[in-house]
């Protein structure tokens, strides 16, 4: 089995499925640069030439519209930003005009597109340049919207993203381009409406997306030396949502942490509460916990970002109150590391 | 101090607190994204010559040269750097979103053109000439890509408001050469015409031509003539963003490199002043010496400083009422 970093999966899928579709274009400030957007788009212009791999202006807005323009051309673009924050340049285009392409004109359009985002975490981004804003997109009908988290999912998602026919958002957390995974060398799609078990367990049940995913295995694997078997969900897809993986596996634990990149308000976790709770309100026999970011914009400063960003510890201690267990065993794990601003060096992987 | 000396002295200054930052960047302190404004130091010290402390001044991403040349207080600079408490932004913002409002230096905000209109709206009044207040933004080429940027002209125009909209051309956005982006043979200072807007585009790396131009711009502001476009080109010297020399990354030659080294603004502007024996080796070396004091207090202050308390995280998210 072969193991990838998973900047390369998404390089992967980008060569494929230009190699397979002549009419795949991608376009974003410093696509075909040296650094190539984390290395996901490096030399892609050498093999595929300056009119598929297109550098851009910084004008988020209009090379939005021009890239929904394209696809009236016949072309399925790939757009990318290098934070989450710069596509909120162009939200008239994509929430007005993208997002609704297809309904607005009884089908007869449709807008074959990408939008790949970076959630910039770290090392003092700050107030704009961290944002991790998928709920904003998942809130408006005709997106949908990925959160990738495996190597293996980023080039299958992205692979099937560019194959769909409607918009696609794509949300890549800066935190997993250097975690391995494996994944097949030949190109192949993931089922952008499931949910994964990545870790079977009986006694709670612990959804997380993107990188929250891999702080909720190392809190799986703490608590399971002390004898708690979560179950961890990558969810992998926020629109559309699985909710039946999730209810499933709710039923059968009783119990359930929420952990996202977004803030919890008005956010993900609140979502996947309600639909379990429309569906069956028994369901939970413990009162659920939401892992996210606080109700505050995302500080600069480490002593703050240290209290803003959640990690396994904080999954952890949730998961001891729902479960009623000793606190204790947090302090047990050592962790040398003033602040964590920067990956932490233990998720490697494969995942 | 001669007024020429006091240029040479802000320039030196910019350029000496960015090689101590630059130095100490890897020490892992200063723990936020920082872009160095080395070989561009002339455009703000050109330009805040002109301006008075009630003047208004706006930046993007690339600030620590327009607000030190503002008279921004460099111990709050510093300490934002580190993260502190005593921090110009409280340690909420870091190198990106400087503020010392005492300076007349408002904002500035890495968005690309975000505060361009910002600059535009601070200096409206809803009663004619009841000021001569000017309203000072600088941004790079990249932000003039951006439609806020086009916006905020016309409406600056429309109103004939008192701003002066600073462009600093050093050729790139990142690692994106001008031309990819914009029509090579159209200046950034061809864009002001078309809103009506006086443009002119100089030497950027020239301080006394810099002062020239922005002192007509200020002037006619001041006066009541309305916006202007001033176009400066000049060169960055490290990487995009951090402390590092980047020709490695291929994406600028070394010729092309060499060439803005050899127009470094502050040996040129030197070695007039020593010809015109306003400054020698002696006054320079005490002019070094006392900013390197300045600069070494800064840090141990800012070092010295506390962290915000992580109980204040929300603080600062509404207004208290
Ligand atoms: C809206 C938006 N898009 C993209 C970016 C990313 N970005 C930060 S600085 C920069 C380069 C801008 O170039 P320029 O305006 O010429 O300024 P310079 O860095 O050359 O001083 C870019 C693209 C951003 N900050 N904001
Ligand atoms: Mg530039």
């Amino acid at each position: 089995m072969r193991k990838i970093k998973y900047f390369q999966a998404i390089h992967e899928a980008h060569s494929q499925s230009m190699e397979a579709d002549d009419n795949v274009i991608i376009l974003g400030l410093g696509v075909p640069g040296p650094t190539g957007i984390f290395g996901t788009t490096k030399g892609l212009v050498d093999k595929f030439g300056e009119a598929r791999v297109l550098d851009m202006p910084s004008s988020e807005q209009g090379m939005t519209g021009v890239a929904l323009g394209m696809t009236i051309a016949g072309y399925r673009p790939v757009m990318i930003h290098m934070r989450v924050d710069f596509s909120t340049l162009a939200m008239d285009q994509m929430v007005n005009q993208v997002a609704k392409w297809h309904f607005m004109y009884g089908g007869k359009m449709k807008a074959p597109m990408v939008f790949r985002m970076i959630i910039g975490r770290g090392w003092g981004q700050g107030p704009q340049h961290s944002q991790s804003l998928q709920a904003w997109f998942a809130h408006i009908p005709g997106f949908k919207v990925l959160m990738p988290t495996t190597a293996y999912d980023a080039k299958g998602m992205l692979l099937s993203a560019i194959k769909d026919d409607s918009p696609v958002i794509i949300f890549e957390h800066r935190w997993l381009y250097n975690v391995d995974g494996i994944v097949p060398k030949d190109p192949y799609e993931v089922n952008l409406n499931s949910a994964r078990v990545l870790h079977k367990g009986d006694d709670i049940t612990i959804v997380a997306t993107s990188y929250m995913v891999l702080e909720a295995l190392k809190a799986s694997e703490i608590l399971s030396k002390h004898g708690i078997k979560p179950e961890v969900i990558d969810l992998r897809s926020i629109v559309p949502l699985d909710i039946d993986t999730i209810y499933k596996s709710v039923k059968k634990t009783g119990s359930l942490v929420v952990a996202d990149t977004g803030t919890i308000n008005f956010g993900i976790s609140a979502e996947i509460i309600s639909r379990l709770m429309e569906m069956d309100h028994s369901v939970l026999r413990n009162i659920p916990k939401r892992i996210g970011l606080p109700f505050c914009p995302s500080p600069t400063s480490p002593s703050l970002a240290e209290k803003f960003f959640p990690r396994a510890n904080d999954i952890i201690l949730c998961v001891c109150d729902i479960l009623d267990l000793d606190k204790n065993i947090l302090s047990k794990e050592g962790d040398k590391e003033q602040w964590h601003d920067v990956p932490d060096s233990s998720f490697t992987g494969p995942y | 101090m001669d007024n020429l000396l006091k240029l040479f002295e802000s320039m030196l200054r910019i350029r000496m607190v960015e090689e101590m930052i630059a130095e100490r960047y890897s020490e892992q302190e200063m723990r936020c994204p920082t872009h160095f404004c080395l070989g561009q130091e002339a455009v703000p010290v050109g330009v805040s010559s002109h301006l008075r402390h009630t003047d208004y001044v706006y930046s993007g991403h690339r600030s620590h040269g327009h607000y030190l040349a503002k008279g921004g207080s460099l111990k709050a600079m510093v300490s934002e750097l580190y993260g502190k408490e005593t921090g110009c932004a409280l340690g909420r913002g870091g190198s990106q979103h400087l503020n010392d409002l005492d300076a007349g230096f408002i904002a500035s905000a890495p968005i690309l053109g975000g505060t361009i209109p910002i600059a535009v709206g601070s200096v409206y009044s809803t009663k004619s000439n009841v000021t001569d207040k000017v309203s000072v933004v600088y941004f790079g080429d990249g932000a003039t890509e951006e439609g806020i940027f086009h916006e905020a002209l016309n409406f600056a125009s429309v109103k004939k408001l008192p701003v002066i909209f600073v462009c600093e051309n050093n050729l790139y956005s990142v690692h994106s050469s001008f031309d990819v982006r914009q029509p090579k043979d159209r200046n950034i200072a061809d864009i002001g015409p078309a809103h009506k807007i006086p443009s002119v585009r100089a030497n950027g790396n020239d301080v006394e031509e810099v002062m020239k131009i922005a002192g007509d711009a200020i002037n006619r502001a001041r006066d009541g003539g309305g916006p202007s476009l001033l176009e400066f080109m000049t060169y960055r010297w490290l990487e995009h963003c951090g402390p590092n020399k980047d020709l490695d990354l291929s994406y600028r030659t070394k010729e092309e490199m060499d060439e803005w080294l050899s127009k470094c603004p502050i040996k040129l502007f030197e070695t007039k002043l020593y010809k015109k024996n306003i400054l020698n080796k002696e006054s320079r070396f005490r002019i070094e010496q006392k900013i390197l004091k300045e600069i070494n207090s800064a840090f141990e202050y800012a070092k010295k400083s506390p962290f915000p308390d992580p109980q204040t995280l929300f603080d600062y998210t509404y207004v208290k009422s």
